[in-house]
């Protein structure tokens, strides 16, 4: 057994939990899930947290250890994460000064980029903007320094630890070294976001 | 019987909001929804609606609108000069407007958003089950524009008996209870009181995603990079310039600056209400 999370208050109505690496918050996320009442609004996991909003103000500290201790219990039996495929061509504006950067050829970026197994370690800054974790820790560059007005919807980037599509046309500021078809979000679909934390990606050569 | 608006003024800014699309935060959408919840609901009581039907919010300086259609509308939120057909109309109470008539909203003299609820409330397509303007995420109908046609519902239920509500006048400034952390340890000791004893001015960088403030810088301790992570309605971001954020209701749902401390829920609205230019301060609970 790990240590028990760490729990922080984050006002009244939510508590973010900190964890062990990102692994431990999808298996938390899942138990939760799993035994949600109406009474929880929002699991929100970042890389290495889970914030829960309440609707109705946060429950006294002993009662969310309790449910946590109930969630991790549940969460070993889960099943395995859904997996999914996503095309992409290595054709962006970034690629040559990233793969230079790195120590590399365009093309061997890309068979390292396209060699990872990786997992969605959680939605955030735009709607279904899947934070890609497992990249090749030999290809991490820094964000840029003067991010852009507008990427294009659909560009494979890398910032740091992460890789991304961007799944919709907005400013951004990470190295775009690829370019992807699928719509990642639609508002109007059920459900809207095509990743979802948890999930096994897997990227494969356009 | 559905009833059809012109704006002829779209005001600074005025976007169709109800109380959001809770619950997809961990798809990275942002609740969004009124500013001041309190207000729209109010506002909504007052017309017969249900409490979280669509509304105009409507920030600093307001729109003009011409009904084609004989109307019941209640203005709630902040202070404002609003004139029907040029008669001063009083603000907090339900309000009969006949066809053709010309609502005009001036400036706010206290507080930033007014709420516009039309009996029936204002007929928007719902999308993830709001009829909210998310600006961050574009998500929800645009903001209104001079020459367009909004129009209600049909309404549902009966016109409330009371038709005037008791509202506490604005305060000039604002104090907003906060509860410290969850991030507060990667600041120095002194930044919590110094957050509590400084009088903060809200920048004109202000929007829907947050409020900037301008005050002393509130000192880190530890200057590593935070991993990302979820972020509560109302939590006080710090980035790098030590110049605090309150987060609103278009906020992103997840963010890689420490937060020192989360505005109370039940102070979120008055957040909502800040307006460029005035001073607030806190008060950790």
């Amino acid at each position: 057994m790990s240590l028990p999370p760490t729990i922080r208050p984050a006002g009244d109505h939510s508590v973010l939990i900190e964890l062990e690496g990102n692994d431990a918050v999808q298996r938390l996320a899942a138990g939760l899930e799993a035994r949600r009442g109406s009474e929880l609004e929002e699991i929100v996991p970042g890389h290495e947290t889970l914030l829960l909003v309440w609707r109705e103000g946060a429950p006294p500290i002993g009662a969310i250890e309790q449910l946590i201790s109930g969630a991790e219990l549940t969460a070993e039996a889960s099943a395995q994460p859904a997996e999914i495929e996503l095309r992409v061509r290595y054709d962006g504006p970034d690629l040559a000064a990233v793969a230079e950067s790195c120590g590399f050829s365009p093309e061997e970026l890309a068979t390292r980029h396209l060699a990872c197994r990786y997992r969605v370690g959680f939605i955030g800054f735009s709607p279904g903007f899947a934070y890609l974790l497992g990249g090749d820790p030999a290809l991490q560059p820094p964000r840029l320094a003067e991010p852009r007005t507008r990427v294009p919807a659909g560009a494979l980037a890398i910032a740091g630890p992460y890789s991304a599509v961007y799944p919709r046309s907005s400013p951004g500021g990470w190295n775009l070294i690829g370019s992807c078809d699928e719509l990642i979000f639609n508002e109007a679909r059920n459900p809207p976001a095509l990743l979802t934390a948890g999930m096994a990606v897997r990227l494969v050569a356009k | 019987m559905s009833v059809t608006i012109e704006v002829i003024k779209a005001g600074a800014l005025t976007t169709v909001q109800d109380l959001g699309r809770p619950g997809f935060a961990h798809l990275g959408v942002p609740r969004s929804g009124a500013a001041d919840r309190s207000s729209l609901k109010l506002a909504n009581r007052l017309v017969g609606n249900a409490e979280g039907a669509a509304a105009l919010e409507c920030t600093l300086i307001g729109p003009s609108l011409r009904f084609d259609d004989e109307a019941l509308i209640a203005i709630t939120g902040a202070e404002i000069s609003a004139r029907l057909d040029g008669e001063e109309v009083a603000l907090n109470s339900a309000v009969g407007v006949a066809a053709g008539a010309l609502l005009e909203l001036a400036t706010t003299s206290t507080g930033l958003r007014s709420y516009i609820a039309v009996r029936g409330g204002i007929d928007a397509e719902p999308m993830m089950g709001s009829r909210s303007s998310d600006l961050l995420s574009g998500l929800g109908p645009a903001p209104l524009k001079a020459g367009q046609t909004i129009a209600t519902e049909e309404p549902l239920g009966e016109v409330p008996a009371i038709g005037v509500a008791p509202v506490a006048p604005p305060v000039d400034i604002p104090l907003l209870q906060v509860v410290a952390g969850p991030r507060a340890d990667w600041f120095a000791d002194d930044a919590l009181a110094l957050l509590a004893a400084s009088s903060w001015e809200v920048s004109s960088d202000s929007n829907r995603s947050g409020v900037r403030l301008v005050g002393p810088e509130l000192p880190r301790l530890r200057h590593d990079q935070l991993h990302s992570e979820g972020m509560a309605h109302g939590a006080i971001q710090v980035p790098a310039s030590g110049q605090p954020i309150i987060l609103l209701a278009d906020h992103p749902t997840t963010g890689g600056y420490p937060v020192i401390a989360v505005v109370a829920v039940a102070d979120l609205d008055a957040a909502g209400q800040l307006r460029p230019g005035q001073r607030m301060r806190f008060a950790i609970n």
